[in-house]
């Protein structure tokens, strides 16, 4: 069995788990970071709503208003550091009914008690006026310019890279599947070996009950919730230019219909409690249901234009807030559990906060060669004909297009691939540079992508895998002459 | 700028049958934009036979037909970029393409025809519930890597959708060595070709359940299978008819769309039916000097009409090229109704038009024993029984301009079914 | 006395035929047209049908060859000629019609090549 050791072991590659590894990577430390995927960000942070909150939802005082708020004033700065896409496209909370109004004005004033700046209350005119698509039925909405958007699998990978980049060690296909205390800290039974280290986070998303109840008497219950989405072909991305909440009325709940990053439109989520913790399969019910809610408050949404539907779990702890912090009966165990909504807004500030804490238990320096900037993939779309043209001149790899839809080059494929803590899979590369993310949902640049990945990676096709290992895409086949390559 | 008379966007069957023709006519500056590495597009990957059988009285596999098409090329010495990319056309005619050798170019044209064909509908468009596992293709991305690239996709296969990639697909994998378990179709009809039905489900014993849609797919690494159940009239499942289907692969034949993202950045008008652009007799799009052609314009069953088409394409364009914009007459609306989808084109410029064009239409049911008429200006011309008419088997009309001569004021030309 | 349920396939109709075989009469029902008679006697005397496959080439610009049998060969030989294609690999350049395998499977019809490919450059 191998034998590893490290000062501090982060349980989940997940955008917490990179956020406190790529912060943690400032001290002078030695860090892990263990996930049972291939890839980091494979669990909750690849399927949400991408959405930047502006903090007015979260109840005054709890963890989630704390981090929410810190959240989204670093969101803008750190997407330069670390060069992924967040747009500031202001959000509003759409109100029904008259006898909803009092639920809109309370929304306002906990907004305004979690210290979001620049909210306001418009009249159904002047929503409409913002967004002509918004129904007749709105009476009023909350708007709150500092509502964003952000590419999550952008935000997660960056600060991933960054960390590893910082020399924290990524143990990707390491699952976790026991913990012990010892005397100098913990030991962490994986299908890899043991991992001995003296601090542990646990930031595994829906399982981080489990690994904070084997060192823990007080027990946490995180209950996966489950949303389904529907995503549409960039035609429907201008359909709303701000994130529309609805206001949770006498209609229910409601869906958000927003614009990504990349210009499509997202829909979504529903919410529904499951029994398991790899339950993402989508039920026809709820995908229509997310048709049903999204219509009350945007109309004519072209839902022809649907080019796929994926779900995702929230971690929903039952005390409703976020689980921050050392475990008191644990020393050297620090939760950062049950981060549902708005976890993805709060993942940089809960970052700071947990690797915070961490080095002050341990004393750890600060090291005087961290670097904070971490350059992305190209973006060839965002260039100018000329520098385009430069760059296929330096390496003509991109000037081949193998995703027609999203418009990718070998060269940024290539690039998702060999880069720091490259991809190994297909969606790895779809959620590094979006080859196969677009309206074929990789009917054309499947094919050709495997074979790059191949290549670049010294594997067979056949060894080629969507995701996990299993997911493989072809059959191997058995021997014989059929099976020579030419 | 580069400046080229034609340049055609597309290197398969439609953009290599208008090329030729636009040289027969005379013009002598073409150049055709292919993505691939090669010219013949999808005919490349469908190596079974049953083309040409109109255009060159004898049945080719796409390969063969293909060929013939680039041989006629060859031989006319028409230019062509290969592995180059189309990025954008705007409304001034200027086309932006990108390559290896030339980095990022503009290329000025006097007329464009479209020619980029069509991409299939993926799962998502349908909205099967489900996990997300591997072994879910598009049944023309399995045919690519069985008849192209010599992989296996899997073994035990369910295809849902019976267009006819999905069945020649059923067939082709049943030659591999693969168990097809089944073709499920959501409609009551196939939507395609009786005689692949019978060759490639038949022959092989292979079920097709009509009425029949996916409900679930099983697996979270691969697909380890899917549940089945009967629809209504309206198409939802009706519970308690569920039946669940071991397979590791799934392939969905569900649908072709047209590819009209250029068009559309081109300015050019879309019909919300065919999904392809608007266009008349002459083939020009709403875009002046743009012409469409092939499955970009709407998708087809058969490649002898898509040559047929394009040949038409690139005379309009030649003349175009030599003659210069036409003045334009008000149109005469075509119009689709009572059972039929649409049509191609949907407009005629009664002026400049042939001697005869063909309007190229789909009927929207199964229907038995039914007229097809035309109407000019609710006055009917012709009136023909057919046996029988399904939506996957395209139809035509000719309109003889002589028959026009009788309605000078004709403003709308109208197509339909009739029971009487 | 065997009766044989078909789809005539040789227009859009696609009659549902009855095929009844007796000693050394065929009779044919459910026709439309005498089209109908043909294809159903053809269909249940000597049924031949077009294969097509692709082989894997040797040093070609691509990696496979599409190919056919040169005509329609017996419906129950074809599962035996897909064996006979499966185990050959070819070296480029190919041309179309090159023939692949002669007597494919003993059905005295060859198999050529559908697609030209040139060696790799």
């Amino acid at each position: 069995m191998k034998e590893m050791h490290y000062d501090a072991a982060i349980i989940g590659g997940g955008v917490i788990g990179s956020a406190i590894a790529r912060e943690l990577a400032r001290y002078d430390m030695k860090i892990c970071v263990a996930d049972r995927e291939e890839d980091v960000c494979s669990g909750t942070s690849k399927a949400n709503s991408a959405i930047v909150h502006a903090g007015f939802d979260a109840y005054p005082g709890s963890l989630k208003a704390k981090f929410n708020l810190e959240g989204n004033r670093m969101m803008e700065e750190l997407s330069k550091e670390l060069d992924f896409s967040f747009i500031k496209n202001g959000s509003l909370v759409l109100c029904f009914s008259e006898e909803d109004r009092k639920g809109l004005e309370e929304l306002y004033e906990k907004g305004v008690q979690n210290g979001v700046e620049g909210l306001s209350i418009l009249s159904g005119d002047e929503v409409r006026k913002m967004e002509p698509n918004v129904t007749e039925q709105v009476v009023g909405a909350l708007y709150a310019p500092t509502g964003g958007i952000v590419c999550p699998f952008g935000l997660t990978i960056a600060l991933a890279e960054n960390a590893c980049d910082n020399g924290v060690e990524f143990l990707l296909n390491t699952e976790v599947t026991g913990i012990e205390k010892t005397s100098e800290g913990y030991d962490l039974t994986t299908n890899e070996g043991i991992i001995h280290a003296t601090y542990v986070i646990n930031a595994a998303g829906v399982y981080a009950d489990e690994f904070h109840n084997m060192v823990s008497e007080e027990k946490l219950t995180i209950i996966p919730r489950k949303g389904d989405y529907l995503l549409l072909d960039k035609e429907a991305g201008t359909h709303v230019s701000h994130t529309i909440f609805q206001l949770p009325g006498k209609m229910g709940k409601g869906v958000l219909v927003t614009p990504t990053v990349h210009g499509n439109l997202l829909a979504g989520p529903t919410a529904s409690d499951v029994e398991s913790k790899e339950d993402v399969s989508t039920t026809a019910g709820e995908l229509s249901d997310i048709l049903t809610k999204a219509a009350f408050g945007v109309k004519n949404i072209p839902f022809r234009q649907v080019i796929t539907s994926f779900s995702g779990l929230r971690a929903h702890e039952v005390g409703n807030d976020f689980v921050i912090g050392e475990v008191k009966d644990a020393p050297g165990f620090f939760d950062a559990a049950g981060i549902e909504s708005p976890g993805l807004t709060s993942a940089p500030a809960i970052g700071v906060y947990v690797a915070e804490l961490v080095a002050e238990k341990t004393g750890a320096k600060k090291k005087a060669d961290f670097n904070p900037i971490r350059k992305g993939i190209i973006d060839t779309r965002k260039l100018t004909l000329e520098e385009r043209s430069k760059l296929i001149k330096e390496d003509p790899r991109y000037g081949t297009i193998i995703c027609r839809c999203e418009g990718v080059s070998e060269g940024e494929i290539v690039d998702s691939i060999t880069r720091t803590l490259g991809a190994v899979s297909l969606d790895g590369i779809k959620r590094r540079v979006r080859a196969g993310m677009g309206r074929c949902q990789a009917g054309f640049c499947g094919p050709k992508t495997m074979e790059i990945l191949a290549r670049e990676t010294g594997r067979d096709i056949e060894d080629i895998c969507k995701n996990r290992p299993g997911s493989n895409m072809l059959e191997k086949e058995e021997g014989g002459a059929a099976n020579e390559r030419a | 700028m580069r400046e080229h008379d034609i340049v055609i966007i597309g290197g398969g069957p439609a953009g290599l049958a208008a090329a030729v023709a636009a040289r027969k006519e005379g013009i002598q500056d073409i150049l055709i934009l292919e993505r691939d590495g090669v010219l013949g597009g999808i005919l490349n990957q469908c190596i079974h036979n049953g083309f040409g059988l109109h255009t060159f009285k004898e049945e080719l596999t796409g390969p063969e037909y293909a060929a013939r098409f680039i041989d006629m090329v060859e031989a006319e010495n028409i230019p062509y970029l290969l592995n180059t990319m189309v990025l954008d056309i705007n409304k001034d005619k200027e086309v932006t393409i990108i390559n290896r050798e030339e980095g990022l170019t503009v290329i000025k044209a006097r007329a464009i025809i479209l020619a980029m064909g069509c991409r299939e509908r993926p799962r998502g468009a349908l909205n099967i519930p489900g996990y997300r596992p591997a072994g879910i293709y598009s049944a023309g991305t399995a045919q690519r890597f069985v008849n192209m690239e010599g992989k296996t996709v899997g073994k035990e296969v369910v295809i849902l959708g019976s267009g006819d990639i999905g069945l020649i697909m059923a067939r082709r994998m049943t030659l591999e060595g693969a168990k097809v378990k089944v073709v499920a179709e959501l409609m009551p009809y196939s939507g395609g070709l009786k005689r692949n039905i019978v060759q490639c489900l038949d022959d092989y014993g292979i079920p097709l359940k009509l009425s029949h849609t996916i409900v679930d797919i099983q697996g979270k690494e691969r697909v380890t299978g899917v549940t089945l159940a009967k629809v209504d009239e309206n198409r939802r499942p009706i519970p308690g008819t569920e039946e669940t289907i071991s397979c590791d692969t799934l392939l969905l034949s569900v649908g072709l769309l047209p590819e009209n993202e250029l068009s559309r950045s081109a300015g050019v008008d879309l019909n919300p039916v065919t999904l392809g652009p608007l266009v008349d007799d002459s083939l020009e799009t709403s875009a002046e000097g743009i012409f469409a052609c092939g499955n970009v314009l709407h998708v087809h069953d058969l490649v002898d009409y898509v040559s047929e088409e394009a040949a038409m394409a690139g005379v309009s364009a030649a003349s175009f090229v030599t003659i210069g914009q036409k003045t334009r007459t008000d149109f005469v609306e075509i119009a689709a109704e009572q059972g039929v989808r649409y049509t191609v084109p949907q407009r005629l410029d009664t002026e400049h038009m042939k001697d005869q064009i063909t309007v190229r239409f789909r009927v929207a049911d199964v229907y038995k024993d039914r007229y097809i008429s035309v109407y000019y200006d609710g006055e009917r011309v012709s009136h023909k029984k057919k046996r029988v008419l399904a939506p996957g088997e395209m139809e035509q009309v000719i309109i003889k301009k002589e028959s026009l001569s009788e309605f000078p004021e004709l403003k709308k030309i109208v197509i339909c079914t009739e029971v009487e | 006395m065997e009766t044989r349920e078909l789809t005539c396939i040789r227009c859009p109709l696609g009659c549902q035929l009855k095929v009844t075989i007796e000693e050394n009469e065929i009779s044919v029902t459910g026709n439309s047209c005498n089209r109908g008679i043909e294809y159903g006697k053809k269909e249940v005397l000597s049924p031949t049908r077009m294969v097509t496959s692709s082989v894997r080439v040797k040093g070609g610009e691509h990696i496979m060859v599409s190919v056919k049998t040169s005509q329609d060969i017996p419906k129950d030989k074809i599962f035996d000629c897909m064996e006979e294609i499966r185990k050959v690999t070819v070296n480029a350049p190919v041309a179309i019609g090159d023939v692949i395998i002669k007597d494919c499977a003993g059905t005295g019809v060859s198999i050529v090549a559908t697609r030209n490919v040139d060696t790799k450059s």
